[in-house]
């Protein structure tokens, strides 16, 4: 039997096995969140230099990786979409960035509560925090472009340019940010520097930060199923469902 | 002669007449409304201006901050002068006349860039001296801004068209533009103002200098391709 690659790259096909999967990546991201908030809450030990409140990293550092990493994956369907003109990579691409921006969002908002008590600053000018920032910039002038053009079609197409410049400028712009902030200012403060985490810390970052995946994906999902529905609310097979009973 | 462009393809030539008829007949259009490139200039001079009398007039604090600011109103006006750069022609319909071009698109988008930076990044790369001295810049550091603005305002342009280019045609295009490539102008800025920070405290500004350089090769190569693409799209 020959395996045909393409069969789900329709939204005709995709679109039940994407409900299909929801529940199982929503639960997953639930069991994962409860059991990973519980390590970080009562398994794990209180910081010898900063208290409890480094506790906060364990949302914070998980959602700084996912705001990189779907940012680059959006920009990888942005680019299949352009290439073998699907239809539905588009439509991925444009699914994952708001919850993506939202990770950016979640990133900046978790590291100013972590650094008033620490750094005694709500915001810093480091390298990160920087970079940070502009990738959120970066996400919403994504989100404006899709929104601002009224064909579904050449939207996704002028944004997946866009999406491809950013990516190539991500590395330059992080670079620039972190030269900029060493030559202007010392080495006052320095993520880099943190004393080496415990075991049962990591344990429970790492268990976070797939919480966040499972979450990323079944939100996306479910945001894709949503712009299948409006994209092809045309297609007979929508009308299709529409008759069926719930 | 032909001996020594063997490698060269044979309609080099023809493409060459095409990249300098693109660039004269944008400046010539230019030039025809010299309000349009005036006003580039003076937005660039007034935003400078409105800084000493934002942070006041003390010399040392404006003499650290020049660099900075003389920077961002370079970024900005740059900025402002790109909805010419498509809009226009978008609207009588010679773009679409343009696309169809034999020659690649590519070269159009470089002809029309290279007429931008002409007309909007040169002039104030002239004027950028005169608004230095307003800010007591030293003598070196007055000479490294207008070598880092003649490497990096080509850049904006080159930048900027992809973003002009994403933007044709758009609704709220003015606006879009500033969120599209704002951002991507960072780098820029950064190794821009830090150059003249350099010189200014004495150092030596060369490394500087040179990323700059080295990102505005990397912009020549890709960024013609990208506004290309984009223009496309914009045009199906």
């Amino acid at each position: 039997m020959k395996l045909n690659w393409f069969k789900y790259a329709s939204p005709v096909t995709f679109y039940p096995l994407a409900g299909k999967l929801i529940p199982w990546f929503a639960l997953a991201a639930a069991i994962l969140t409860v059991a990973g908030l519980y390590i970080s809450f009562f398994v794990a030990p209180t910081d010898f230099q900063q208290g409890e409140s480094y506790r906060i990293i364990f949302i914070h550092v998980p959602a700084a990786w996912m705001s990189m990493f779907i940012y680059i994956v959006m920009a990888g369907w942005a680019a299949a979409g352009l290439i073998f003109n699907t239809r539905l990579s588009s439509m991925m691409a444009s699914a994952l960035a708001p919850t993506g921006a939202l990770f950016t969002f979640i990133a900046l908002w978790t590291g100013a509560l972590w650094g008033k008590p620490t750094w005694g600053a709500w915001w810093v000018w480091d390298a990160r925090l920087t970079s940070e920032l502009i990738l959120l910039f970066l996400y919403m002038g994504f989100l404006a472009l899709h929104a601002a053009i009224d064909d579904p079609r050449r939207a996704d197409r002028a944004s997946a340019v866009l999406a491809l410049v950013g990516v190539v400028n991500v590395p330059i712009i992080y670079f620039s940010v972190k030269w900029w902030n060493t030559l202007h200012q010392g080495a006052s403060v320095s993520m880099t520097m943190a004393p080496k985490m415990a075991a049962t810390m990591l344990l429970g970052m790492l268990i976070m930060a797939l919480a966040c995946w499972m979450y990323s994906i079944a939100a996306a999902l479910m945001r894709l199923r949503c712009i299948i529905l409006e994209r092809e609310q045309q297609a007979e097979w929508v009308a299709n469902l529409a008759k069926e009973p719930t | 002669m032909s001996k020594l462009c063997g490698w060269m393809p044979e309609d080099a030539g023809e493409m060459m007449q095409t990249l300098r008829y693109v660039v004269f007949r944008d400046v010539l259009l230019a030039m025809r409304r010299r309000a349009d490139v005036a006003t580039t200039l003076f937005f660039f001079v007034i935003v400078a201006s409105l800084f000493p009398l934002g942070v006041g007039p003390e010399p040392k604090l404006l003499r650290a901050m020049a660099p900075g600011i003389l920077w961002v109103a370079a970024l900005l006006a740059s900025m402002l002068s790109l909805g010419r750069l498509f809009a226009e022609d978008y609207a009588d319909g010679s773009l679409e006349q343009l696309v169809l071009v034999p020659e690649p698109l590519a070269l159009v988008v470089i002809g029309k860039v290279v007429a931008h930076w002409l007309v909007s990044g040169l002039p104030l790369v002239l004027i950028s001296p005169v608004i230095a001295l307003q800010f007591d810049l030293p003598r070196d550091a007055i000479v490294t801004l207008l070598l880092a603005l003649l490497l990096g305002t080509p850049l904006l342009s080159l930048i900027g068209a992809i973003g002009a280019a994403l933007t044709v045609g758009v609704r709220g295009g003015g606006v879009l533009i500033s969120l599209l490539v704002l951002p991507l102008y960072v780098p820029v800025l950064i190794f821009g103002a830090g150059a003249v920070d350099a010189s200014a405290m004495g150092m030596d500004a060369s490394g500087h200098l040179s990323i700059l350089g080295a990102l505005l090769l990397l912009g020549m190569v890709l960024a013609p391709w990208a506004t290309a693409a984009a223009l496309r799209i914009s045009l199906e």
